[in-house]
């Protein structure tokens, strides 16, 4: 039997440049950065007071109102997705249970999800009371906590947290009711949520895959876990929009952020009869591991990205002349992305002079969404016929000798990479294929 | 089963746990069929004073008399240690080398992956609890940011922040095995390990690997966890009684208790085994993913998601209810689950409902979270392997709505051929698992 083509018909974002595909886009275009000082909290004390933050949001806006009983189970990853999803299913004229009961056109038991999520860390400001009371002589009592602390800790806290709960939300509210699952690898979780739901409708287990990832990382623990392991840049408080480099001779490390990405991805042959646009067809996925007992960077020749982005190209069955843009995962952290241009160079062979374009000087990096918002943003130049221009790349940094995008360009792209990594070591790469603005029918 | 060829034929050759019933496959099995209980007072932190008081650890375990090279593993969290304990059991007995650079093993490291449902770290609880104590303004009710910054970033160690994250468990093992196939990890709560087993399989039957290294791993054993637990009600209290507090399908159950540990299997295309020689230990045959799209809280009344994972298990396996001979349950002891997973074999069983051996090793195991399936499908592999099935302990007093064969108290021999492990998580997450002796091969 052979296996389906995937298509993807519909997209949905969140980004510090907005709250929806046309928003950000439009920032990216307009060479826009999402980066400013942290307002989610005071950041004095902390080495990188910088962050990117989504635009503000009334959630109630994006749930249905026979779920909103679930919002106060929800934490800003949470929301954050279902945003996202929202968005991407009226993007692609399915209708759902979430969109409109009436008038569903789609099957549950042939709807599939895989969003990506990073540790979701507990708000403080909420946990902070109960540990409060749970004092001795000035000091943490875990005693108190067992008895009288915990009973101040709402009694559904820990579903709030639990990885696996953007997908259950976003699953219960559109009624997706076929395979659920929730890669938890860091910054590579959404290309690998992608390639895995490509794959399971592939074989032939769902029609209908919602995919990418959502993570809100402007929290105090996060970020302080970030500066610790040396990934932001410290240098740059004083000036936001400088501050994220990927890939320049300036660069400092990186500075990180909140968003959510949300592809629908279809059988090619459900889309045909629904009539639906589509907008790429994913055609290669590709992915390995990073081996560094470091953990916290890549192995100094990123070999791990040079694996996956090869095996995508082979499952894509195409070559590398065939790549007309490549987005890398790019975070301004001077040692991960000589690795990441090194293994680019190595898949991509010395001559290659393909246009490489980072996104992460405006958007940040955003953990578990990173991937997603990159596919969108391939997409939309896909769509657009438009590279947007870098920001903040003036000179190369020594070995990073990639065609970094410099101004924005136009013409036609037909054949885009993707590919990510993260500390710890996973990596992945996507090839996605335009679909020639065919109207299916 | 359609015939699918040696290299999409997905089989076990290699088996490794760490559990709170022994360190050891064997010492484990035998614990199993002997009805002994893991379960005792906590010893990882006083929790004398929460609402539960015990839970299931792991005991005298240290990773590093299973890797020669420990100091690569020095900052490991619970989770992450011991699943390389668990993956290096496993590849002495599937014939993987881990100790020369070089390895004779006849398998491609670019073909050899990595698939965990595992589970985020703890929190590094002294500097958590003291840094919220000094940072919290009693008066005010509000945080002082600049205070929290210099309790906890002067004091938390950069390398224990980085062992939280979730995919730390499947970066220690590509370090240990060099792995450089697909990786990915994932976090679906109680049922993250069976999907990872499930998933890699489908890696495997793409083409995409010729061997995985699958399973899971985690501990929620922390003060936050078991107040996340204690608060949702989730666990057992008879703190009187430990080892009898896990009782499935009994009258008197009262809650799941808190386990920890991890499980690793070794699946592997039937061509790379028959190649390499190495001994077969069941055949993967069948794997099924759905939610319920219910409600986050509650599972669906009726098990339709988990009728929805058990049909679509079989059908993959291409085999119908009669040819299931024995049943590994979720079994957590609450109430919800024991009613609804009995009512959902009853709907996918029917007439021979009553007559399917059904037991739970939470029983004696406790809940091991996101390494739960892995543990109970290692138990279905030497179910087959000794024709014996392993009991549902502490079974003195059934509860009446609840009337499948829980193979009360006793291990049983009987013929087995075809064994189904099913897992069940928080938000409706459901995975199945058909395994199959594998005969003549």
């Amino acid at each position: 039997m052979r296996a389906a083509r995937v298509v993807i018909t519909g997209l949905g974002v969140v980004t510090p440049l907005g709250l929806s595909v046309s928003e950000t886009w439009a920032g990216v275009c307009g060479g826009r950065c999402g980066i400013a000082r942290i307002r989610a909290f005071d950041p004095v004390g902390f080495p990188c007071k910088l962050a990117g933050e989504v635009p503000e949001y009334r959630i109630q806006q994006y749930v249905p109102k026979s779920f909103r009983k679930g919002i106060k189970l929800m934490s800003r990853d949470i929301e954050l997705a279902v945003i996202a999803a929202r968005e991407a299913v009226e993007d692609s004229g399915l209708v759902t249970r979430g969109i409109d009961p009436e008038n569903i056109n789609v099957d549950p038991e042939r709807m599939s999800i895989n969003l990506g999520a990073g540790l979701i860390s507990c708000d403080l400001v909420e946990l902070a009371p109960a540990v409060a009371a749970s004092v001795t002589e000035g000091a943490f009592d875990i005693r108190k906590w067992g008895k009288e602390g915990i009973e101040l800790v709402t009694p559904l806290w820990l579903l709030k947290y639990l990885p696996n709960m953007l997908a259950c939300h976003v699953g219960i509210i559109h009624d997706i009711q076929g395979p659920s699952n929730t890669i938890t690898c860091a910054e590579a979780s959404a290309h690998l949520a992608i390639a895995e739901v490509v794959q399971i409708i592939s074989r032939g287990d769902s029609d209908i895959g919602f995919a990418g990832g959502a993570e809100a990382k402007v929290n105090p623990i996060v970020m302080a876990r970030q500066d610790l392991i040396g990934r932001t840049t410290t240098q740059s408080n004083d000036s936001p929009e400088s501050a994220c480099r990927p890939f320049d001779a300036e660069a400092k490390g990186s500075v990180f952020g909140e968003a959510a990405g949300v592809v629908i991805l279809e059988n090619l042959e459900s889309a045909r009869r629904r009539m639906a646009r589509i907008y790429a067809e994913v055609v290669g996925t590709g992915e390995s591991t990073n081996i560094n007992p470091a953990y916290e960077h890549l192995e100094p020749d990123g070999r791990g990205i040079q694996l996956a982005i090869e095996k995508a190209l082979a499952d894509a069955d195409i070559k590398v002349g065939d790549l007309d843009l490549v987005i890398p995962h790019g975070t301004g952290i001077p040692c991960d992305d000589l690795a990441e241009a090194r293994a680019i160079r190595a898949a991509l062979g010395p001559d290659a002079r393909t246009p490489v374009w980072p996104t992460k000087s405006m958007l940040s990096t955003t953990g578990a969404a990173s991937g997603a918002v990159d596919i969108i943003a391939a997409v939309c130049a896909m769509a657009n016929g438009v590279v947007p221009a870098a920001k903040n790349f003036e000179r190369p940094a020594p070995g990073c000798d990639l065609n970094i995008v410099t101004e924005q360009r136009q013409g036609n792209i037909r054949y885009v990479l993707c590919c990510s990594y993260t500390y710890g070591g996973q990596t992945a790469a996507l090839v996605l294929k335009s679909f020639d603005g065919e109207v299916a029918g | 089963m359609a015939d699918i060829g040696t290299t999409k034929r997905v089989v076990i050759t290699g088996m490794g746990i760490v559990c709170p019933l022994g360190n050891e496959v064997e010492d484990f099995w035998q614990a199993v069929l002997a009805g002994k209980s893991g379960v005792a007072g906590t010893t990882i932190f006083d929790a004398s004073t929460f609402p539960t008081t015990f839970d299931a650890e792991v005991k005298d375990y240290d990773y590093r008399e299973f890797t020669s090279k420990p100091e690569l593993h020095k900052d490991s969290d619970r989770g992450s240690a011991f699943v390389i304990g668990a993956t290096a059991q496993a590849c002495r007995q599937a014939g993987i080398d881990l100790e020369t650079d070089e390895p004779s093993d006849g398998i491609d490291r670019r073909r050899m992956g990595i698939y965990l449902g595992a589970g985020e770290g703890s929190v590094d609880n002294d500097v958590f609890f003291s840094s919220l104590v000094q940072a919290w303004d009693v008066e005010k009710n509000e945080m002082d940011w600049a205070k929290w910054a210099e309790a906890a970033i002067g004091r938390m160690n950069p390398m224990y922040e980085l062992e939280q994250e979730p995919n730390m468990p499947a970066a220690h093992i590509a370090v240990l095995t060099r792995a450089r196939g697909p990786a990915r990890s994932c976090l679906t709560a109680c049922a993250a390990s069976t999907q990872a087993v499930g998933e890699a399989m489908m890696l495997i039957r793409r083409g995409d690997a010729d061997v995985m290294i699958a399973g899971g791993a985690h501990s929620m054993i922390h003060p936050l966890g078991l107040t996340g637990f204690n608060r949702l009600t989730a666990l057992s209290t008879r703190n009187d009684s430990p080892e009898t507090a896990s009782r499935p399908f009994t009258a008197s159950r009262d809650g799941f208790v808190l386990g920890e540990g991890a499980a690793v299997l070794i699946l592997e295309s039937l061509a790379s085994a028959k190649r390499r020689g190495v001994p077969i230990l069941a055949e993967v045959i069948g794997y099924g993913s759905s939610s319920d799209a219910f409600r986050v809280t509650d599972m669906h009344e009726e098990g339709r998601g988990a009728i929805q994972a058990m049909t679509a298990a079989m059908a993959d396996a291409g085999i119908s209810y009669r040819e299931v001979d024995y049943i590994n349950t979720h079994g957590t002891s609450t109430a919800e689950n024991d009613l609804i997973e009995t009512k959902a074999i009853r709907a996918v069983f029917k007439d021979r409902a009553k007559e399917v051996p059904a037991s739970s090793v939470k029983s004696m195991l406790g809940h091991l979270i996101g390494a739960a399936g892995a543990a109970e499908l290692i138990t279905c592999v030497l179910a087959i392997r000794d024709n014996i099935v392993p009991p549902t302990i502490n079974l003195n007093d059934p509860d009446p709505n609840l009337d499948l064969d829980y193979v009360p108290n006793r291990a049983r021999e009987l013929p087995v051929n075809v064994a189904m492990n099913e897992s069940f998580g928080f938000g409706g997450q459901n995975n199945v698992v058909i395994i199959k002796r594998c005969e003549g091969d």
